[in-house]
């Protein structure tokens, strides 16, 4: 049993440990200042200093002196449960020293789970909680401001897209827009006698009675005026047409945009436009267009001394 | 000697290996950790006083791991080991500076 018990154990070299006291109780504490009893190391052996004498192993000390072991002195046997103690003591503390590291390592590449308890973990977890709340309304809120923001966003889109509109509208009424739209062509051929401006001016202001919406005015050669508020028409010399300054040929050619029908029971009143050039010798040809094209463009004008009131 | 060399070999073979720690055992390693502690810092000052044991080492050293691990262990189930587990430290920690106390006077006579 003595050679097992040196033995065993995980292969540490067998301690010589001559500088071991021989008996360790029975000295007196030499210190002159000794510690209350309470305050000592379990390990100091106070009730039974005698316990762990030569023999005071009964079982362990007979098997080792009962095992045969010729030359086992008692102190042969002193020997081999020392060096299974030493064995037990370094294997004790190689423990210590593993979990010790491990621990450290543990503590150190995990610092807060490694030694948190569960009170703590409650804690943290009602402050996440706390956290994400204060988030959720964050992001409610933020979310309502870019509800407005948008909002507010498509309620400027629909007050430019209805400027837009308004300024088409304005610009097709006061020239400055191209426009097309069904309409009327309204062709003067002259007779004898040339197409008099006043004719024209007639029939223009027929057909603004009759909701034409946009015209413009082309002469032979292709030449054309936009009609609108502040136009003029003047005679020129052989039967020419001056509109806002611009000397037109005929035969003359009214292009406008509005409702055809109207417009053409408007032209064909009796005492009306066509009858009056009639009886000049002239002639009217109305002519209905699916698309009726006023290209032409009016300078914008520039007021000098009206100003919007608002 | 062979103590230093085990708790030297203790140290590398954790280095070395470097295990993670069991969930279930986290709460109980640092106390036993310190209770081991304050076992072998008993252990030195016995052997500096001449009234070593090795018997007495090893059963103080396993009873005084097991004890505090079954303190906060207990501590746990009673809902108290937090402050179960600090009491322990600061017994521990008592003894370990009486006992570090001690070997100072055995060493340098202050």
């Amino acid at each position: 049993m003595s050679e097992e018990q040196t033995e065993t154990g995980t292969g540490w070299p067998k301690p010589a440990d001559p500088e071991r006291p021989a008996g360790p109780g029975g000295e007196p504490d030499p210190r002159p200042d000794a510690p209350d009893p309470d305050e000592l190391s379990p390990l100091v052996p106070r009730t039974e200093p005698a316990e762990d004498g030569a023999g005071a192993e009964p079982a362990e000390g007979a098997a080792a002196v009962s095992s045969g072991d010729g030359a086992a002195a008692p102190a042969g046997g002193g020997r081999s449960r020392v060096s299974t103690a030493s064995v037990m003591i370094a294997a004790l503390l190689a423990l210590l020293g593993f979990t010790l590291v491990v621990q450290l390592r543990t503590t150190s590449t995990d610092p807060t789970a490694g030694v948190t308890r569960q009170e703590d973990l409650v804690r943290i977890l009602s402050d996440l909680d706390a956290r994400e709340n204060r988030l959720r309304q964050d992001i409610a809120g933020l979310e309502e401001s870019q509800r407005q923001l948008r909002s507010g966003e498509q309620g400027r889109q629909a007050a430019l897209d209805e400027a837009t509109r308004r300024a088409d509208e304005l610009g097709i009424l006061a020239g400055t827009l191209p426009a097309t739209g069904p309409g009327l062509a309204v062709r003067f051929e002259s007779g004898a006698k040339p197409i008099s401006a006043t004719r024209v001016l007639d029939a223009v202001q027929e057909l603004r009675g009759a909701g034409g919406e946009a015209m413009q005015i082309s002469g032979g050669d292709r030449a054309s005026v936009r009609i609108i508020a502040s136009t003029y028409f003047l005679d020129g010399e052989n039967g020419s047409l001056v509109v806002d300054g611009r000397r037109l040929t005929g035969p003359f050619t009214i292009t406008v945009i509005g409702d055809p029908a109207t417009m053409r029971t408007a032209l064909n009143i009796p005492g009306g436009v066509v009858a009056s050039v009639q009886g000049d010798g002239g002639n009217v040809i109305v002519e209905d267009r699916e698309a009726a094209e006023v290209s032409a463009l009016h300078a914008p004008i520039k007021l000098e001394h009206a100003r919007p009131v608002s | 000697m062979i103590a230093v060399l085990a708790l030297l070999a203790g140290v590398v073979l954790g280095v070395w290996l470097d295990p993670s720690v069991p969930a279930a055992l986290q709460p109980y390693l640092p106390i036993a950790v310190v209770a081991a502690l304050d076992a072998v810092f008993g252990g030195v000052r016995a052997k500096l006083d001449r009234i070593f044991d090795d018997k007495q080492f090893v059963v103080s050293f396993i009873s005084n791991v097991l004890v505090a691990a079954l303190i906060v262990y207990l501590g746990d189930q009673l809902g108290v080991g937090g402050q179960l587990s600090t009491g322990v430290v600061v017994v521990l920690g008592v003894r370990i500076f009486g006992n570090v106390a001690a070997i100072r006077r055995h060493l340098f006579r202050a």
